[in-house]
């Protein structure tokens, strides 16, 4: 395999992991939490295609392709919940979604 | 070892610029106050790990990442965010300041303990990678594997699509039963 090596994408997929985890964590607007849950999502993604790929297998890459398919399913979860908060004129702000009934 | 060819060079160079700017995406998608501006360094991180796909020869992968995500997804990201307004927020105010600390150090102690199991469990074992042929990561390779291999997961993978589509447009929709609701409850 020419180029680095598989450790060197594992080091890029760790970091973008740890700087959506640091999004979730810090941030107060659910749009942005939720974009940074995508960041961890896409780290997890390129540490599977890159196992995929030092291993030879095609399973990793099946798995990366049916973790963007349930990264679109929360995003639409994810979104419609949003509209419907904005719709009953809530603050925008994930410490107040403390009772998110009916 | 000393002739590296040019390819390898290439490869490299390819490597640096798309890593650096995946990862100084990912950056400025937590640091943008505004969430608009968030939503387009996602899209530059996404394109960026596409680039990080080809050269793991994932190309079907990729090419979904491009098209899935940075078009559909983030479409819809932006036009969620159109809706609800621009609202800024300063990323590191709001809420006490022991969480925003406890959070930088979950997150740093997050990323140090995936480095130093790595290092620990797989460091002898990961700089040798096993030859692939050319059809590795080609949508028909794909779509065989999960046509025979995987085909649960390819299943499973509908119909979790369609419940989360169904489960948006329940969350998202405006009845005239809820408008009643609404409007008693105010």
């Amino acid at each position: 395999m020419s180029g680095p090596s598989v450790a060197w994408y594992l080091g890029v997929a760790a970091f973008l992991f740890a700087t959506g985890a640091l999004g979730v964590l810090i941030r107060r607007n659910p749009l942005i939490v939720l974009l940074s849950l995508e960041i961890m999502l896409n780290g997890g993604n390129l540490a599977l295609i890159a196992f995929a790929r030092h291993a030879g297998n095609g399973a990793g890459q099946i798995f990366a392709l049916t973790v963007m398919a349930v990264a679109a399913s929360e995003v639409c979860v994810g979104l419609g919940l949003v509209v419907a908060i904005h719709r009953r004129n809530l603050d925008l702000d994930v410490d107040r979604f403390s009772e998110l009934r009916g | 070892m000393i002739a590296a060819s040019a390819g390898d060079i290439l490869v490299w160079i390819v490597w640096v610029v798309a890593g650096f700017s995946c990862l100084a995406s990912g950056v400025a998608v937590v640091s943008f106050s505004n969430p608009f501006y968030s939503a387009l360094a996602l899209i530059g991180n996404l394109a960026s790990l596409a680039v990080l796909f080809l050269l793991l020869s994932a190309e079907f992968v990729a090419a979904a990442q491009v098209l899935v995500y940075a078009g559909a997804v983030m479409v819809m990201f932006l036009f969620v965010i159109a809706y609800v307004g621009p609202r800024t927020e300063t990323p590191w105010a709001g809420g006490p300041r022991w969480q925003t600390i406890g959070a930088v150090l979950a997150a740093a102690a997050i990323f140090l303990e995936i480095i130093v199991v790595i290092g620990l469990t797989a460091s002898d074992s990961l700089s040798d990678s096993k030859p692939v042929d050319a059809a590795f990561g080609t949508p028909a390779w794909i779509g065989e594997l999960l046509l025979t291999d995987h085909l649960l997961a390819f299943e499973i993978t509908s119909i979790v699509l369609l419940v989360a589509a169904v489960g948006g447009v329940i969350l998202g929709a405006h009845t005239k039963r809820r408008q009643q609701e609404e409007a008693s409850a105010s």
